[in-house]
């Protein structure tokens, strides 16, 4: 049952999250995963994880049409328009991970379908309950042994304690030796730096992390933040150029 | 006819290269420019495929050793030139081939000045035998 979920999951995320080539996203493979976990769910109601799985990929999900723009480019979460996100689906994932966890049971799957719960339940980006979302990180991290959880953590932390007490953490991953190298380890640096005014390492490790990832909407997004934080230099020569 | 438009970014100040010296609204004009011209290669039906790579400090020389191993050698970034992504084209004629590098070649860079990046065009061998006699 365990690899059964995992496999739904993987799927799921390579459909949302393509692991390589010119889109971000390949809608096809995320709603065939969605089907497929539905049927599991209508066979084991039962099964707290299914379930949880269910909700985490239909929460996930809603956010699709606010995660690309235009051009295809990325979007992250605190910049999509929330307008766009999908309420049908959001009000489906809600509910069903409220009954799961009201049944008693607490799997990894049904954390992670919490935690989107929360980013769904508010309309602003600065109305997002960090406090609540580090506390799931926490239980989520006690139940699994995951690098990315780990790093999620420590964005979490950030939001709730500040930047600095996030990449304390970072630097324990660094320890943990299991992301070195992935590009999601110098995102979150580069994003912590620059939420903690470091800009010029933040704009050092946007650029290590464009080198890094295979995506090239993920490239293009991250050397664009690399620019954007590099104009926004006090360097008189920066200035010059751009007239 | 099949060609391949090879596209050689410089290693310093390109935006393969790492895109410093790039303003934002720079980059985002330049990846609009490339795809754009994707997309009209894929209405024109000329377009077979099209990648761009990975950067080029992950770029690694393989050779098989003597019980067939694979021997690495890299990295090698006092290289001022590298293959940043390239499109095979299915076209009448390589004029057609020369018209649709040169359009590439004059992707926008820094404040829109185009950037005349080196495309080499070689044709693919996928043409039929000529019957032997």
């Amino acid at each position: 049952m365990r690899a059964v979920l995992h496999v739904l999951y993987l799927i799921f995320n390579e459909g949302y999250v393509a692991s390589s080539g010119p889109h971000l996203q390949r809608p096809e493979l995320s709603s065939e995963a969605i089907r497929l976990t539905r049927a599991l769910h209508k066979l084991l109601p039962d099964d707290g994880e299914a379930a949880g799985l269910l909700a985490l990929m239909l929460l996930t999900d809603a956010r699709r049409a606010a995660r690309t723009g235009p051009e295809e480019e990325l979007i992250p979460l605190a910049k999509q328009d929330r307008s766009l996100w999908d309420q049908e689906e959001i009000s489906e994932g809600t509910a069903l991970i409220t009954e799961t966890l009201s049944k008693g049971s607490v799997g990894a799957y049904q954390l992670q379908a919490a935690i989107a719960a929360v980013h769904a339940e508010s309309s602003r980006a600065e109305d997002t309950d960090w406090p609540q979302i580090l506390a799931l990180y926490g239980l989520l991290k006690q139940m699994s042994d995951n690098p990315m959880v780990m790093l999620n953590h420590a964005i979490a932390t950030a939001m709730v304690h500040g930047p600095s007490a996030g990449l304390d953490l970072l630097r324990t991953l660094d320890e943990d030796g299991r992301l070195t190298g992935h590009h999601r380890l110098d995102a979150v640096r580069a994003h912590l730096l620059e939420m903690a005014g470091d800009r010029e390492s933040a704009i050092a490790h946007y650029r290590i992390a464009a080198g890094r990832t295979t995506s090239l909407p993920e490239r293009n997004y991250l050397i664009t933040q690399a620019a954007r934080l590099s104009e926004s230099a006090p360097n008189p020569g920066v200035d010059e150029r751009a007239r | 006819m099949k060609y391949i438009l090879m596209m050689n970014a410089m290693t310093a100040g390109s935006l393969y290269g790492g895109a410093s010296g790039w303003q934002k609204k720079d980059i985002l004009a330049h990846i609009a420019f490339m795809k754009s011209l994707t997309q009209s290669l894929v209405e024109s039906g000329e377009l077979v495929s099209t990648e761009g790579l990975a950067l080029p400090d992950q770029a690694r020389i393989v050779r098989a050793g003597k019980d067939g191993a694979p021997i690495k050698d890299g990295v090698f970034p006092e290289s001022k030139e590298f293959l940043a992504g390239f499109w095979i084209v299915d076209v009448d004629s390589l004029e057609r081939a020369f018209q649709i590098a040169a359009r590439a070649s004059a992707a926008p860079g820094p404040g829109g000045v185009p950037l005349n990046m080196p495309i080499e065009v070689r044709q693919v061998m996928s043409g039929p035998p000529e019957e032997l006699l």
